[in-house]
């Protein structure tokens, strides 16, 4: 238990988002745009957990994530959490939770959709959490998980 | 009040009462025009042709008084040179009182009115919205049997893709009303329609064959088009199943039949002349459905 605790929070200050459903890491790092960062980034894929068997870890140094960011894994993976590391020690733990509306992060996965052919903000409406769906504000479509993973890469 | 009229989905059911009882108020100045909104401009922005809809725009306009200012050939104009829809539509609420905009982009009515800040009617974003359809639907019902509630409609067709038919279903959701939906299996009505017609508790069935209609008020004819079939074969036999004739008009007794019209095929000449025909009746009742609705948002009616 205490090696654990240790690996997760072995960074200086940033953020370390924990409880991540298993395989999903990946996606993550991608609607984060970790895989543009210059800070150190440390995945952990599949690493045994007690509650769901299996987790993913992101460790992000240097950076605090953002509530938006924050929300934006709510799509992915609601039962993550969110550790805000300090000088070593978490901070602040923050539940990911699903906003009601979702903005700027996705786009829409509807190719006449306005928002794929002029500059706008994209803005969906989360009509149900579980299952998920979510619906364009402009064009009025509804996605549902797999499309939402789909416009996420 | 509403600001825009972009999709049925912002309405409640006080906004649609409204505006049917102020199109009724405009029905004698449909005939005779008047001077309401004198001075007042209508932008109108036609992205692609869509001659029927921005005529019945252009005429509601003029019989209310006002002008009509704008395009309807994206040639012509500097979308084509790559000018953005945010830019067009901020340039032209600065020309005018109110625009009316048919765009094939799909949410494009709800950007234009997040840039104006005068009034945005949609008068079509590809298969999302074309509301205004939707109002002189029900204003015909209603003008018709002097009531929404306690009605029966059929509607028959391209169930999948046919926007009229979504919205209607949506609106008349509102009502007191049962609802036939009449299709062939790969043309049924998309399963989130069905889902908010079960949340509002609204009674319908579903059926393939003309044959099986029971009675009902109103038949919502729709077209179906070729380019939904895969097989032209499987086109064919669907057209011929759901055309209205002299024959299958026999099994729809004295129902009124609708049709958001141009038709093609669905509706037989001969029909035109029987009592059942209401689709030329509803094409008319867009001018003053419109003439409310501009009205409205042009503040010109208390
Ligand atoms: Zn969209």
């Amino acid at each position: 238990m205490r090696t654990k605790e240790l690996k997760v929070s072995a960074i200086m200050d940033g953020t370390v988002i924990d409880h991540i459903a298993a395989g999903k890491a990946f996606t993550v790092v991608k609607i984060l745009h970790l895989d543009q960062t210059h800070e150190t980034v440390t995945i952990a894929s599949n690493v045994p957990s007690g509650v769901t068997g299996k987790k993913d870890i992101v460790k992000i140094e240097h950076r605090v994530l953002s509530p938006e960011e924050v929300s934006s894994i709510a799509l992915i993976s609601p039962n993550a959490t969110v550790n805000i590391i300090d000088d070593y020690e978490v901070v602040e733990k923050r539940l990911v939770e699903l906003p009601d509306t979702i903005e700027r992060i996705l786009r829409c996965s509807n190719p006449l959709c306005i928002t794929n052919h002029e500059e706008v903000r994209t803005r969906f409406n989360v009509e149900t959490k579980a299952p998920l769906a979510i619906r364009c504000h402009y064009c009025e479509r509804s996605m549902k998980e797999k499309d939402v993973l789909r416009v996420l890469g | 009040m509403l600001h825009d009229v972009i999709s049925i989905r912002d309405f409640e059911k006080q906004d649609i009462e409204r505006i049917l009882a102020l199109a009724e108020d405009m029905e004698p100045l449909a005939r005779t025009g008047s001077d309401l909104a004198k001075g007042k401009i209508l932008s109108s922005l036609f992205f692609e042709p869509s001659t029927r809809t921005m005529l019945s725009f252009h005429a509601a306009m003029e019989r209310l008084g006002g002008s009509v200012i704008g395009f309807s050939d994206t040639d012509t104009t500097s979308v084509k040179k790559g000018e953005t829809l945010a830019d067009t539509v901020a340039m032209m609420e600065r020309y005018s009182d109110a625009i009316v905009i048919r765009n094939p982009l799909e949410g494009s009515a709800r950007l234009a009115a997040e840039v104006s800040r005068v009034p945005v009617i949609n008068a079509g974003d590809g298969s999302n919205q074309h509301p205004t359809q939707t109002l002189l639907d029900l204003y015909t019902i209603r003008k018709e049997f002097g009531r929404l509630d306690g009605l029966t409609v059929a509607m028959l067709g391209d169930l999948k893709y046919g926007r009229t038919v979504h919205s209607l279903a949506y609106a008349l959701s509102m009502y007191d009303v049962s609802l036939v939906l009449v299709s062939p299996t790969e043309l049924r009505m998309p399963p989130e329609v069905i889902r908010h017609l079960e949340e509002t508790s609204v009674p319908y069935d579903e059926i393939m064959r003309l044959e099986d209609m029971p009675p009902v008020d109103v038949v919502y004819a729709t077209r179906i088009q070729k380019e939904r079939f895969a097989d032209p074969n499987e086109y064919e036999k669907t057209k011929d199943a759901y055309r209205i004739d002299r024959s299958t008009l026999t099994l729809l007794g004295d129902a009124k039949i609708m049709h958001p019209l141009p038709r093609v095929s669905e509706i037989a000449k001969e029909v035109d002349t029987t009592p059942n025909a209401l689709y030329f009746t509803q094409a008319g009742n867009g001018i003053p459905v419109r003439m409310a609705v501009l009205a409205l948002l042009l503040g010109v009616v208390a």
